[in-house]
């Protein structure tokens, strides 16, 4: 028999769960590019692994301390950000999601390659970074929490971390699309040359945009290696695609979607993939193996972009009139 | 509206703004633009070839021409949206050539566009703050903090409100500018670009595809920009519109100047006849040409009747 309790409790521990905050945290990078400034960035998981492997490598590497390791990664993403936007942010939109997926891609196969080893781990990644953040945690020893949500101290501390970390870089876009900044970048979305007529730069404020998102897809990352590893195969173009589900389904152009779009999208993936395994287990599902069952949820995923794109392309907070990707 | 106006509801024309004969290229007496020796070419198609070219100041300057004369390549290079083979040109005595179009804008100059660019997801009033100079809450540090920018924003608004009264958009000022008609769009476009507070704007076909219902208040906005002192230059194929407006004609062919001067006379002047019809009188012009034509003769006319009474 199906274990219900078991799942609903799996799938709710997902609402405060690390990656939900990562994933949350990247795509409202990611809203602030392609819903609020209309820059297609198909390489948010290369910004999320610079994030990572700065933190990790500037730690392991380096033996740097917590905030300097942070500011390294941000740093690099920074560099990243100009690298791409200098020569493509003049171009048309789609020419930066050419370049920015072939530079992710370009990025993790820097990583993999057994040349740099020493420094990247290759293809195994890193591990054993986290002790200066472990020695951060004001929290003692022990365990705490109720129902579904029972962690020790540590896993408490990366919790808090990564949603105080999200709602910072919430209120911070919040404030910037309730400004004057926030109206000529919108103004960049609707025309480029109505907003230069007008006296803007556009390339900066293109520039500055691409920059913003970037951080928090580095600062994403970093909350994405505090409960696992650094492994380089976790940054495939299809997180990027992740990401843009969940950025689809909250609503690209605004604060709080991608953050409630992203708690959805772990809730029901979590719940979806451990049904259709226990389901497989006591023979419902005659005609799957335990291997397709685990692939199954992606498929899910497909058809749930699909879906919202078809029937609510504004996605859940999106205002219906102010669709950012059918004009 | 009608302060612009004369007795019978024409305009009153400015008059004694060139030195000489009026000839392409003449000198004024006090131009805003000064270019010379400008070209632009597309492969092998020279798109503009102008020698020397003064634009008066606090007048209504029209730049006509048949399709392809380069008009609003003109329009891009003056404004900085493309840049040229060759050519210098100053704007209020300082050289612009070949800075960015923003920059351009902020010294002044601000344009609009053929296609009007209303910024479609935004609000009617979005759009007009947008087009205000200066503000201090669109840099990105002070964005963040409310306080510094919040004044300045409010009497933003209110600038933008009473242009907007005037421009009869106030009661949509809350709405998207997609939702608004093609002509609803132009006075927007025009409104945010007065925004900036320019000394010229440029208006590219600002009468196309707007109704007639439309067109005379159009017509009174552009004149208003004239008595508050702004200098005008449009690009325009309503003949009758250019008429009744213009105090200055400028009439390009083929990328060149090849007339000037005030619209009774330059109507008249055989290089505009020979600029939309002559040169071609051979071929087949299609409807468009005959259109031209007819206006021009239109044109004409009134001048008869006009000086009959």
């Amino acid at each position: 028999m199906i274990d219900w309790i078991l799942l609903f409790s799996n799938a709710a521990q997902e609402i405060i769960s690390p990656t939900t905050a990562a994933y949350a945290l990247a795509a409202l990078g990611l809203a602030i590019h392609f819903g609020f400034t209309g820059l297609l960035n198909f390489g948010q998981a290369g910004f999320m692994m610079l994030g990572a492997y700065g933190f990790a490598i500037a730690t392991l590497t380096f033996g740097w301390p917590v905030w300097a390791a942070i500011l390294m990664g941000v740093g690099a993403s920074i560099v990243f950000a100009l690298i791409l936007g200098i020569p493509t942010l003049r171009l048309r939109a789609d020419y930066l999601a050419i370049v920015t997926i072939a530079a992710a891609e370009i990025i993790r196969l820097l990583f993999t390659t057994n040349t740099f080893e020493s420094v990247t781990g290759s293809a195994d990644g890193l591990q054993g970074y986290k002790g200066g953040f472990e020695a951060l945690n004001p929290i003692p020893p022990g365990t705490y929490g109720f129902g579904p949500w029972v962690y020790n101290e540590y896993d408490w501390w990366v919790r808090i971390f990564g949603w105080g970390l999200v709602a910072i870089a919430a209120f911070i876009t919040w404030r910037l699309f309730k400004s004057p900044w926030g109206r000529v970048i919108k103004g960049i979305r609707e025309d480029e040359d109505a907003v230069r007529a007008l006296g803007k730069n556009v390339y900066f404020y293109k520039m500055q945009s691409l920059v913003i998102g970037g951080v928090f897809g580095a600062l994403a990352g970093m909350i994405f290696i505090l409960p696992r590893a650094v492994v380089p195969s976790n940054y495939q173009t299809s997180l990027t695609f992740f990401i843009y589900a969940i950025l689809l389904l909250g609503g690209a152009a605004t604060v709080f979607g991608p953050i409630v779009g992203s708690v959805i999208f772990w809730v029901l993936l979590s719940f979806f993939s451990g049904f259709i395994a226990r389901a497989v287990e006591v023979g419902w599902l005659p005609f799957l193996s335990n291997v397709q069952a685990g692939q199954l949820r992606f498929i899910l995923v497909g058809i749930a972009i699909m879906l919202i794109v078809i029937y609510r392309p504004q996605g859940i907070f999106g205002n219906k009139k102010e669709l950012a990707f059918v004009k | 509206m009608s302060s612009s106006a004369g007795a019978k509801g024409a305009p009153i024309k400015s008059t004694g703004l060139h030195i000489g004969e009026p000839a392409p290229g003449v000198k004024k007496v006090d131009p805003i633009i000064v270019a010379d020796n400008i070209t632009r070419t597309f492969g092998g198609l020279t798109a503009v070839q102008v020698e020397h070219l003064e634009i008066p100041r606090g007048a209504i300057t029209a730049l006509i021409g048949p399709n392809g004369a380069g008009k609003t390549t003109l329009f891009n290079l003056l404004t900085g949206f493309d840049k040229p083979d060759t050519g210098e040109w100053t704007f209020d005595g300082q050289g612009i050539s070949g800075i960015p179009a923003f920059k351009v804008a902020r010294k002044g100059q601000v344009r609009t566009f053929q296609l009007t660019k209303a910024l479609s997801l935004l609000t009617v009033l979005d759009n007009m703050k947008l087009g205000a100079k200066g503000q201090r809450g669109e840099g990105l540090s002070r964005a963040l903090f409310p306080w510094i920018w919040r004044k300045q924003e409010a009497e933003i608004e209110a600038r933008a409100m009473d242009l907007l009264a005037r421009f009869k958009l106030d009661a949509k000022k809350d709405d998207y500018a997609a939702s608004l008609s093609g002509g609803q769009r132009k006075l927007l476009e025009m409104a945010r670009a007065l925004m900036s507070q320019p000394s010229l704007v440029m208006l590219d076909e600002p009468m196309a595809g707007v109704n007639p219902a439309l067109t005379q208040s159009l017509l009174d906005h552009i004149l208003n920009l004239k008595t508050e002192g702004m200098t005008v230059l449009f690009v325009e194929h309503d003949m009758h519109m250019v008429r009744h407006i213009a105090d200055w004609v400028v009439v390009m062919a083929e990328g060149r100047v090849v007339a000037e001067g005030d619209p009774h006379e330059v109507m008249a002047n055989p290089a505009v006849i020979d600029a939309y019809l002559g040169s071609h009188h051979d071929e087949d012009l299609g409807d468009l040409d005959t259109g031209v034509m007819t206006a021009i003769k239109e044109l004409a006319d009134d001048d008869a009747d006009e000086e009959k009474n």
